[in-house]
């Protein structure tokens, strides 16, 4: 039932997308018909981008491809699971980069890992990996914006997506704290 | 073709030959999948290149300078971080846009926001999120990250 449905979905969301295409084609055919003397600049910035894109995309693929099928979500939640520390928090950024779909999938890992114990920092961090460092979106941006750009936006994001990790973390548990608060004083 | 595509074919290419080597099956699985996901980004990528070529076709540079350049400030950049948190485009297709409005007068930090934003802050996702990992984590996730990519971009405009 649940894949059929999925499959439904993805056939609507393709069906979808080329329709919006063949609205952007109107629109140009339209645009540059009124305006001739923007053909040019139109069609010579269209076929740089084109040539850019079509050199590296169907390798992304690729390697997206592999990584999807060799690495299965056992194994991400298996290593996720009870790494903590500053183990923890490198394991999930490095699991969080592997090339496998996009952030949707990732919720529900999320979750089983929760309530399998694991820290509320490393899942957040885990999941502004997945979201934004991920490998193949590292080397499209090294493409198109160059290394420099490339790594000096992933370094941050590092430094900045720990931090608010480990600040959802402080304040996630806070509340929980506070009402366990006569439990640890009786614990002492 | 430049270094860079050369050096993702030849990961590629080198990703399958292990593949093939360790595991046939899997490894034609894997290419099945990648033709698959490819024809499902292509329309979006045709849509991208097209946008691309009529923003910079129809739009002069001091215009898009104007509004998310140097001259722009923060603003700017808090204008296009907004955008990205909005907008639903695949990560991959986001950075030629993203280069395309560099070249053409956009200022590094109004880029990187743009680019920031529009991977880690899923507005379309949102809903999901919330009911998968709770209102409180979802929400305090995505309202920080708005706060850390301009962070990010703003750090990235006084460097590069």
């Amino acid at each position: 039932m649940k894949p059929e449905e999925e499959q439904i979905k993805q056939k609507k969301k393709m069906i979808r997308d080329w329709f919006f295409l063949g609205i952007t084609i109107v629109i140009v055919v339209v645009l540059l018909s009124v305006f001739p003397e923007k053909i040019e600049p139109v069609h010579s910035t269209v076929q740089e981008y084109f040539i850019e894109m079509m050199v590296i995309l169907p390798a992304v693929m690729v390697i997206m491809g592999l990584f999807a099928v060799f690495i299965s979500d056992e194994t991400v939640v298996k290593h996720l699971g009870k790494t903590s520390g500053v183990k923890g928090i490198a394991l999930s950024i490095l699991i969080g980069t592997l090339p496998t779909g996009p952030l949707y999938i990732a919720f529900p890992m999320a979750a089983t890992l929760l309530k399998k114990g694991a820290r509320v920092s490393n899942i957040i961090v885990f999941l502004s990996a997945w979201a934004c460092i991920k490998i193949p979106q590292e080397m499209v941006e090294v493409q198109f914006l160059g290394p420099e750009f490339m790594f000096l936006r992933l370094i941050l994001t590092i430094i900045f997506v720990v931090i608010m990790g480990i600040a959802i973390e402080f304040i996630l548990n806070r509340k929980v704290d506070d009402s366990k608060n006569q439990n640890v004083m009786i614990k002492e | 073709m430049n270094v860079t595509a050369i050096i993702i074919n030849g990961i590629a290419v080198a990703g399958l030959l292990v593949a093939f080597i360790k595991n046939r099956k899997k490894a034609i699985e894997s290419l099945k999948m990648a033709l698959k996901s490819f024809i499902k980004i292509l329309p979006m990528v045709f849509i991208i290149i097209i946008a691309i070529g009529l923003l910079l076709g129809f739009v002069p540079p001091e215009q898009i300078s104007r509004f998310v350049g140097d001259q722009s400030g923060s603003g700017g950049v808090l204008l296009v971080g907004i955008v990205g948190a909005i907008m639903y485009i695949p990560a991959l297709l986001a950075f030629p846009l993203a280069a395309s409005i560099l070249e053409n007068g956009a200022s590094v930090a109004a880029v990187a926001a743009f680019i920031t934003t529009l991977t880690m802050i899923g507005m379309i996702t949102l809903p999901l999120e919330i009911k998968i990992l709770g209102k409180k984590m979802a929400l305090l996730r995505n309202g920080i990250s708005f706060v850390i990519a301009i962070l990010i971009a703003l750090i990235m405009g006084m460097v590069l």
